[in-house]
């Protein structure tokens, strides 16, 4: 059915290695530069919080880190599905390229996090914290699955061991987006609404309405880059693969 | 720009250290997430061609 070869050249390794080639200078630049415009523009150009002054500065790394690092959880959880349910081999390099990416930005998202909380609540860390415990949490899982595709001799069992772990993780998922309401604590709630009015100056959204979809082509191009090596290291004895080395 | 001059925007009045270092810590982070993997994968496509070559 025509309807569903969209689904079949999803599978194709090879489709999708002609197709990342052809995209990834394009969000690459793209996500690069969106991110270097809203990084200059909310360093030196925005006017600095009433209260918290220039530490403020750091929300335009730190918000669009956590915001990317949480969907791309949701990303890879769903690729762990496709993986179990239909047994496909691109999920289950999408899941092994999303891994170190995601795991990278959560980490950004609580370094960021820990060197603002210091001249803002006065501590790099406290436990007492839900919305940086869980978002711990999401880092151990990004490492968790990352260190079970390679713990298996099998490399099929260690697909599937990463894929079930995926979709358990997403429990967390919604406690880190609720953690801010649900108990309060040190880390303020979130001033970005979609369903509501935003809590923030426009002054200060400008440069992060161009950070946050900047930090998500930059996503995309750093799993593509990980597709890529995923790809070689899977189909490195096919034919096409080889034409393509020969290049 | 909002500072008067340089220096004013290197030190943040105070601030300066903690917002520069998120961002340096932040562009090396982001820069690995794209050298390595590209690294990487020239080196696979260098391997399989030496290969090829050897089953010639």
């Amino acid at each position: 059915m025509a309807s569903w070869q969209w689904f079949h050249r999803l599978g194709s390794p090879k489709w999708l290695s002609g197709t990342i080639d052809r995209w990834l200078p394009w969000v690459l630049s793209l996500g690069t530069l969106l991110l270097l415009v809203g990084s200059v523009w909310g360093l030196a150009f925005t006017s600095p919080d009433y209260k918290q002054g220039n530490s403020f500065r750091i929300i335009y790394i730190h918000v669009p880190t956590a915001v990317v690092a949480l969907a791309a959880y949701y990303v890879m959880a769903v690729a762990g599905a496709v993986s179990i349910i239909w047994r496909m081999k691109v999920a289950d390099m999408v899941l092994r390229a999303i891994a170190p990416v995601g795991a990278a930005l959560t980490f950004l998202a609580l370094i960021t996090g820990a060197i603002w909380g210091k001249p803002t609540w006065g501590a790099y860390w406290i436990w007492q914290d839900a919305r940086l415990t869980s978002m711990l949490l999401l880092f151990f899982l990004y490492l968790g699955i990352m260190a079970l595709h390679d713990a298996f001799q099998n490399s099929a069992s260690g697909n599937r061991a990463a894929a079930i772990m995926s979709l358990v993780g997403t429990v967390n998922i919604p406690i880190i987006y609720k953690s801010v309401d649900w108990w309060s604590s040190l880390h303020q709630p979130a001033t970005l609404k979609f369903t509501e009015e935003s809590t923030i100056a426009t002054e200060m959204l400008q440069p992060l309405m161009l950070a946050i979809p900047g930090a998500y082509l930059f996503f995309i191009a750093a799993v593509m880059f990980q597709l890529r090596v995923q790809i070689a290291r899977n189909e490195k004895n096919t034919q096409w693969m080889a034409e393509r080395a020969a290049r | 720009m909002y500072f008067n001059n340089l220096s004013e925007l290197w030190t943040m009045a105070g601030h300066g250290p903690y917002v520069w270092a998120a961002y340096a810590i932040s562009f090396v982070v982001l820069a690995g997430l794209i050298i390595i993997p590209a690294k990487r994968y020239r080196q696979q496509l260098v391997q399989i061609s030496q290969q090829q070559s050897e089953n010639k």
